[in-house]
């Protein structure tokens, strides 16, 4: 099969068309002992919330960087009955969410969605749904540097010391650096955690906007780095701390602007040029997010009324 | 000053000896340190002092011979006895260790304030105000320009970098102190006044310190008392003075009289 093929338009979100699943595969593509290899490594990682379980990772159709240890796990948890949705920065149609999506829909033959609420399983590269999840729900992280500490200490085995010992100084040193130089902590993503009061953990290249999302997450939440062989866990309902400073706290980001589609004023927003002359404008982030919110008939400065009760009342 | 002896050794060293292969690092060596007392290890390279330095101050395990330490809540134990995880915590709160090349005791990528306030940051120190107020304190203690507190340590001299480890190790006011030949490579007038920092420091605040020289010049102005090692063994020792200006055994009286390279 093709990876390559171009990504549709986008549309309002809906449910995909149920693919028929390619002959000459195995279900979600790995062999059933790799699937198993990987679901104990997964077990282990949900036993040990924030420990980094080293697992044999398996070549995929997709280069590294491309989500292929987030695709492991996702194959290795998918069942039939599982509607799968793809996240790459929030937007479900870049070529990369794509074609993940249709990978595990010729592979799998499962259902596939665009709504956070509809799916089962969430594949997501750069973000968090604004939507809370829920418990029948399992998010799943693709994850291109595993190791915190990478930063200060390269030998694995070091690393690995640092973590069992609980020796976490060096990750205050980093958040000290950067108020010392900048007069506040200038980490935006990837921004490091505490999960469970144990293991610091990189919860991947999220903002930090998404970071209290993962605290009592009701959802189960995987990490999978594929280059790096790495597996990880948050089980539901867990601890996840922002690390900072009794006189820096941890602080999301914020913005002056709401939505200039929905409107709204509690989600993340990218910053859109309009025209060369320096226009712009901010948008949710997380499109299904927003395109449910104008659905329900939310506007925003720039929006278009979508029901004909809005269009009425704006007439 | 005199070390007060009234509260038994600060640590205990018994029948230590470390072999490499058929090798000898050092043997069957012996010594009692008492709270407040500095101690001067000299010999030749290759005498064993450095071996003996690594055993002593939790970096490498003996092949036999134990290390006691006085612990704040336990009293003596032996530091080989400990969890990996309590021997690291004790060496990085109630110890310090003074490398002769910056570099093995520097975080380089990071910020000399950082380096200070790091061992607070791992003793869960977390309020970034404090932390930044103490180094601050560290830093002009042993005399560093607080103007540099955001510099690497890269950018300073041979001298200043010792002085930050130095700052780096007594910010967690450590009983015990491990000096590696803490001024060699140092330029003349730059190791006098290193001395007299070192000297008023430990002094002052009474730590123990255990200082392995080739530099006689070094123990006789820090140390109270001297350990002469030769081929892996203590052949003298006693009060600084007395082993200076009276070498009893043959080898000390060599190198006091300067006929040896030292
Ligand atoms: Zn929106």
């Amino acid at each position: 099969m093709s990876m390559t093929q171009e990504a549709q338009p986008w549309q309002a979100p809906e449910h995909d068309k149920p693919v028929e699943q390619v002959e000459g595969y195995n279900f979600a593509y790995l062999d059933e002992q790799t699937k198993r290899m990987i679901r104990r490594a997964i077990l282990k990682g949900v036993a040990i919330p924030g420990y980094q379980v080293p697992f044999g990772s398996r070549e995929m159709p997709l280069p590294y960087g491309w989500g292929t240890g987030g695709m492991q796990v996702t194959a290795a948890v998918i069942g039939e009955n599982d509607t799968l949705k793809v996240i790459d920065q929030g937007a479900d149609d870049t070529t990369n969410a794509v074609n993940i999506r249709r990978f595990f829909a010729k592979t799998a033959g499962v259902a596939t969605t665009e709504k956070t609420s509809d799916a089962s399983l969430i594949q997501t590269r750069h973000r968090i749904p604004e939507k809370p999840l829920t418990d029948d729900q399992i998010l799943i992280y693709q994850v291109p540097i595993p190791e915190p500490l990478r930063w200060v200490e390269p030998r694995e085995t070091e690393t690995r010391k640092m973590h069992a010992l609980e020796e976490y100084g060096v990750m205050h040193v980093s958040l000290y650096e950067s108020i010392a130089r900048f007069g506040r902590i200038t980490t935006a993503y990837n921004y490091p955690v505490q999960v469970n009061g144990r293991y610091i953990m990189a919860p991947s290249p999220i903002p930090k906007f998404d970071n209290p999302k993962m605290h009592q997450m009701a959802a189960l939440q995987l990490f999978g780095a594929g280059r790096e062989k790495r597996i990880y866990a948050v089980p539901p309902y867990t601890d996840v701390k922002s690390l900072d400073f009794e006189d820096h706290p941890f602080t999301i980001q914020s913005w002056e602007e709401n939505c200039a589609l929905c409107g709204a004023d509690d989600s993340y927003l990218d910053e859109v040029i309009t025209d060369d002359a320096g226009g712009k404008m901010y948008v949710c982030s997380d499109s299904d997010y927003c395109a449910e919110r104008r659905e329900a008939g939310h506007v925003g400065d720039q929006g278009e009324p979508q029901t004909p009760a809005q269009k009425g009342a704006a007439e | 000053m005199m070390a007060l002896r009234d509260n038994g050794p600060l640590l205990e060293v018994e029948g230590l000896t470390q072999k490499y292969g058929h090798q000898i690092g050092c043997e069957d060596v012996h010594f009692s340190l008492y709270p407040g007392e500095v101690l001067g290890i000299v010999g030749e390279s290759g005498s064993g002092k450095s071996t003996l330095l690594r055993c002593a101050s939790g970096l490498m395990q003996p092949t036999a011979g134990t290390v006691r330490f006085d612990t704040r809540v336990d009293g003596l134990q032996d530091i080989y006895a400990l969890s990996e995880a309590e021997r690291r915590m004790l060496m990085r709160t109630d110890w310090g260790i003074i490398f002769q090349n910056a570099r093995d005791g520097l975080r380089m990528n990071v910020s000399a304030g950082a380096n200070v306030g790091e061992r607070l940051m791992a003793v869960g120190e977390r309020h970034y105000g404090s932390i930044r107020d103490v180094s601050s304190e560290w830093l002009e203690k042993v005399e560093m320009d607080l103007g540099r507190m955001d510099d690497l340590p890269r950018t300073f001299s041979g001298g200043m970098q010792q002085r930050l480890q130095i700052a780096r190790n007594l910010v967690t006011k450590p009983r015990l102190v491990f000096m590696d030949e803490p001024t060699s490579g140092l330029d003349v007038s730059v190791q006098a006044r290193l001395l007299d920092l070192v000297r008023g420091l430990v002094r002052q605040l009474g730590i123990a310190c255990i200082i392995v020289t080739h530099d006689l010049g070094v123990v006789r102005l820090l140390s109270d008392r001297l350990m002469v090692m030769r081929r892996g063994r203590v052949v003298e020792q006693g009060l600084t003075d007395q082993v200076l200006d009276d070498p009893q055994h043959a080898y000390t009286q060599l190198l006091v009289s300067s006929i040896l390279p030292v």
